[in-house]
């Protein structure tokens, strides 16, 4: 499994995060590559992403930044944005 | 189980001859509940007096809008014992626009005139909301002032001199068109279809089924509801919210409580052997599975054999994977396979199949396609593949399959223009299309234009209403359908609309909009959306948008 070590300042460590899990939701989830996304758009509470999909996302986390995601983390009082996302993420570590 | 019966007569003789049996395990966040057949009833009689109380009477409806869980039983157990006809309408979720939901339980109460809703205080509002001048609404019942019933006398009940052939209760598929759809169920035809259906499942008061199904879909309110408390079997019941969020619960649930029995919708078993990881399967055991039943969605051999691969280290065996064909028209079941023998698997001739419409076996290298049997009908149901001109067809030529049972329904609720179209000469046409082979079904495909999503039945033109309002389409000019999606087992939902707008940037929005739109109104979530230029889209001769010509024209796109 791949684990997010090979970034060394936390700078490009969070902008990386951010891309990749940008990256990951249009390509693979929305299946829409050129769709622009916010830091602060809502994800869950919106239905953008749905419920097949965010065990995705949480299995896509675990795989690409060595993060625990619990499936009651898997709701919008948890993390709804990317920006949430990244937080919770960090905290995880 | 006699036809002769109802359904309180049942559960009046169980709960007197083995009260402390346990009836349900629910599966909660906070742990697991036991209600046994004393409790379950007791409960279910305080919502019966409540209702009575309310003033609602014999044949009467009540629609329950609670969540998945003991008080949405025990509502539901209440309206029948007192002569009350059920429905369930599903409950808000987060996401959902409640504004759309509005909509959609305003359409049931316009075709199935319930004469009370019960839900929860916080939810009352909201009902409030739908309601209209005029409509046949009478009262609006606070689920948490209702108390359980001390004295539980089941026979001094209104319900309790129902007839065999009176509505038991109402069963309904999601969205906007199919609530206005209510298939009528008598008592005679539950009674009947269930003493039938454990016939052919050889099912009895030792299994246990273990379910996640919601209850307001036929095949969680019959399997993972219905059937296991008629026929005294422990039921294991946990949310679909729940599951889907968790999916290993599941086979954590079979191996704690033993289970035998479970039903699942085509896509889960993809899901469940891609998503669950093996640290939530430490000593899980699944030998006690005997029937893993395969239904309410085209079935595919790969998504079995995916399952069983997964699952195989923990116990379950290869002849545990079952196969089903059900219609809530039905009550449930029509056929079952891979019960006393495995399920059989036709290869048949790709190009016979689709410029024939012959299921012929496959010869040498030509191209195929793996054929799953639903089985055998079970007993009391026969089964036709009829013609356009409902002519019986013979064996291996593909036609529209054709029912006739002594548990159909009593009609549509309200909806008699329905049953017309319905029937032909006393068969019911399913609208599903298929062949027969050695007296076994093979579903192949749909004459109607119905997207099923993970096992719910989703009608094209809610999500076509929906995308129709999004400024920037053209007005009318949008379609929507379902592509089978290998990987996850289940169909993946597409809307093409047209625009007039030729600006990428505008087309993107209308896009974005179109989803998040459908995202809000329906309970599906879009996988694709196509905007497209003026005249795209095809319609047929009577001027109607043409659902499957436009699916082939963006199949066609997609591939090129």
């Amino acid at each position: 499994m791949k684990r997010s070590t090979d970034l060394d300042r936390e700078g490009s460590l969070g902008k990386s995060m951010k891309e990749k899990i940008k990256q990951f939701i249009v390509t693979e989830i929305l299946k829409d590559p050129q769709r622009a996304l916010a830091d602060d758009e809502a994800l869950i509470s919106s239905g953008l992403i749905d419920s097949f999909s965010l065990v995705d996302l949480a299995l896509y986390i675990e795989d690409t930044f060595g993060v625990r995601v619990e499936d009651t983390d898997l709701s919008a009082a948890v993390f709804d944005t990317i920006s949430e996302l990244i937080t919770f993420i960090e905290k995880s570590k | 189980m006699k036809s002769s019966q109802i359904l309180p007569h049942i559960l009046k003789k169980t709960v007197d001859e083995d009260p402390d049996r346990i009836a349900i395990h629910l599966i909660g966040a906070d742990g697991d509940e036991a209600l046994s057949f004393h409790d379950l009833l007791h409960r279910s009689g305080g919502y019966a007096r409540a209702f009575e109380h309310a003033g609602i009477q014999r044949g009467e409806v009540v629609v329950i809008i609670l969540e998945h869980g003991a008080d949405l039983l025990q509502a539901f157990i209440g309206g029948i014992l007192m002569g009350a006809i059920p429905s369930i309408m599903p409950f808000l979720t987060e996401k959902l626009s409640p504004q759309r939901y509005r909509e959609s339980l305003s359409a049931l109460i316009a075709i199935t005139k319930p004469v009370a809703i019960l839900t929860y205080p916080a939810f009352i509002e909201e009902v409030h909301a739908a309601l209209r001048e005029g409509d046949s609404v009478r009262v609006v019942l606070d689920s948490s002032a209702v108390a359980q019933d001390d004295v539980l006398a089941i026979e001094t009940m209104a319900g309790f001199d129902s007839k065999p052939e009176d509505i038991v209760f109402l069963q309904h598929s999601s969205g906007t068109t199919g609530l206005q759809k209510g298939v009528a169920l008598s008592h005679r035809a539950v009674i009947n279809q269930i003493a039938a259906y454990a016939e052919a499942l050889q099912m009895t008061s030792v299994d246990t089924v273990v379910s996640w199904l919601p209850l307001y879909h036929d095949m969680g309110l019959i399997t993972g509801f219905i059937m296991p408390l008629l026929l005294r079997s422990p039921l294991v019941l946990m949310s679909p919210f729940a599951w889907m969020r968790a999916p290993y619960k599941l086979f954590q649930a079979v191996s704690k409580y033993g289970g035998t029995l479970t039903w699942l919708p085509n896509f889960a078993y993809n899901y469940c052997a891609r998503k669950i990881r093996d640290r939530d399967l430490v000593d899980v055991d699944l030998s006690t599975w005997r029937a893993v039943i395969n239904c309410s969605e085209p079935m595919r051999w790969a998504s079995q054999q995916m399952f069983l691969e997964r699952f195989a280290p923990y116990g379950l065996k290869p002849q545990a994977l079952a196969t089903c064909y059900a219609m809530a028209e039905n009550v449930f079941a029509v056929t079952q396979g891979g019960i006393n023998s495995p399920a059989n698997v036709d290869e048949i001739d790709l190009l016979a199949l689709q410029e024939e419409g012959r299921a012929v076996p496959a010869q040498g290298g030509a191209p195929s396609r793996l054929m799953l049997s639903a089985g055998t009908p079970i007993p009391e149901t026969e089964l036709r593949v009829l013609d356009e001109q409902h002519k019986h067809l013979p064996e291996r030529i593909i036609g529209e399959i054709a029912l006739q049972s002594n548990c159909m329904l009593n009609g549509y609720f309200n909806r008699t223009d329905l049953e017309k179209e319905a029937f032909h000469d006393g068969w019911y046409l399913t609208g599903d299309l298929g062949y027969l082979a050695e007296g076994q079904l093979y579903v192949s495909g749909r004459k109607k234009e119905m997207i099923i999503v993970g096992g719910k039945n989703i009608y094209p033109q809610d999500l076509e209403q929906i995308a129709a309002d999004v400024e920037g389409v053209h007005p009318g000019r949008v379609v929507a359908f379902g592509i089978f999606n290998e990987q996850s087992g289940t169909e993946d939902v597409v809307v093409v609309a047209e625009t007039d707008s030729e600006n990428e940037d505008e087309r993107r929005r209308i896009a974005g909009e179109i989803r998040l739109q459908v995202n809000k109104g329906t309970d599906i979530a879009l996988r694709y959306v196509q905007v497209v230029d003026r005249m795209w889209l095809l319609k047929t001769s009577s001027g109607k948008i043409a659902r499957n010509a436009n699916r082939e024209k963006y199949i066609a796109m997609v591939q090129n």
